[in-house]
């Protein structure tokens, strides 16, 4: 099958382009992101978070084209056989493309790493990694005006689902192409220029530009719920394509009133225990570290 | 034809020629889920291919 812009062959269906074509494409319809929803600004300072997979190197190479300054920011978790690898891969591209990388542990952070701690809790693992990552992304990407996030039209598509299906909806007032509060000097606000493009396009974007990305599954990954919810969205999206792009696009339509309704960002108080942002008397790592009997919390 | 599925780590040796996504249909692989290259070239969905070929099936779902 051809191009639907040239003569040349199809290397992508809906739509239907070839390598070039579909490359500027997906370049396209990132930039357009970032514009149309004001993502990023050539004053501000930006970090990306990245873990080595082709959703974080894509971005990461998209906004480093446009920014030059941008930095890139990673977690190591402490999983072992998967996360050293995907680190490896990041520490090639960034010497490869000149980008200053940091990376931060959570064992350094939190005593213990991310296998030891899920052997002492019934708690998921996704869930552990989820608050810690969250709060070591936002903890070493101070003094930056905009930290980047791969997250892509699946990754928002299932979060939406998942709210809803579990009964939070509220959550989703949280969601979007650009989440967390400026007026506050500790929140890092966190922006997603690969919303609207589905997995299989960055997927297919960084075989074409030739990231050489191993794919490696987090030992974990097989027993959380968004598995579930991101095997049934993929099979409507074969059933019936445009799935995937109309829960998120009618989510849009919505967001304004899901955020005045759920939405209260009154003030920001401070941990008591480690002074980061919390909405409680201690945040969610703290209250999380001393519940898996790793670090008292002190007062 | 040399089959490579990536993310199970599994190399298989079917006797196949047609269209990539019948392919996917016979190893009940969502097409959705995947991109595959034909003798290490991207092709779509309608892309044929014969017995001589060698298809890998990359997973396109992030590792976690």
């Amino acid at each position: 099958m051809k191009c639907s812009k040239c003569t040349q062959k199809a290397v992508y269906l809906e739509p239907t382009l070839c390598k070039e074509h579909f490359i500027q494409y997906v370049e396209n319809t990132a930039y357009n992101t970032i514009r149309k929803h004001k993502l990023l600004d050539k004053k501000d300072k930006i970090i990306v978070a990245v873990s080595g997979g082709k959703d974080s190197i894509s971005v990461l190479y998209l906004t480093h084209k446009l920014f030059p300054k941008t930095q890139a920011l990673a977690i190591d978790e402490g999983i072992k056989g998967y996360r050293q690898n995907t680190l490896k891969d990041l520490k090639e591209f960034c010497k490869k493309h000149k980008i200053t990388l940091t990376i931060v542990s959570i064992k350094d952070n939190f005593g213990k790493t991310l296998d030891v701690m899920v052997k002492r809790t019934k708690l998921g693992p996704c869930t552990i990694c989820g608050v810690l990552r969250r709060y070591l992304l936002n903890k070493y990407s101070k003094g930056f005006d905009k930290l980047v996030t791969g997250h892509n039209l699946d990754d928002e598509a299932q979060s939406i689902m998942m709210n809803i299906l579990k009964g939070t909806v509220e959550m989703n007032a949280r969601l979007g192409p650009k989440t967390g509060v400026k007026e506050y000097d500790e929140f890092v606000q966190r922006v997603k220029p690969l919303y609207f493009l589905k997995e299989k396009e960055i997927m297919t974007y960084s075989y074409l530009m030739n990231f050489n990305i191993n794919f490696v599954e987090c030992p974990y990954a097989e027993i959380s719920y968004r598995n579930y919810v991101r095997d049934s969205i993929n099979d409507l999206e074969r059933k019936m394509p445009g799935t995937k792009y109309n829960i998120v696009s009618n989510f849009l339509k919505i967001l304004p009133k899901l955020k005045k309704n759920f939405y209260r960002m009154q003030g920001v108080k401070l941990c008591d225990n480690c002074g980061e942002p919390s909405r409680l008397k201690y945040c969610k790592s703290c209250s999380l570290i001393d519940e898996l009997k790793i670090k008292k919390i002190k007062a | 034809m040399k089959i490579i599925i990536e993310k199970e780590k599994q190399i298989k040796n079917l006797p196949f020629s047609g269209t990539i996504k019948a392919l996917l249909i016979k190893l009940k692989i969502n097409p959705e889920t995947v991109i595959v290259a034909k003798n290490n070239e991207l092709v779509t969905l309608e892309d044929c291919t014969e017995d001589s070929d060698e298809i890998k099936i990359m997973s396109v779902i992030s590792g976690g």
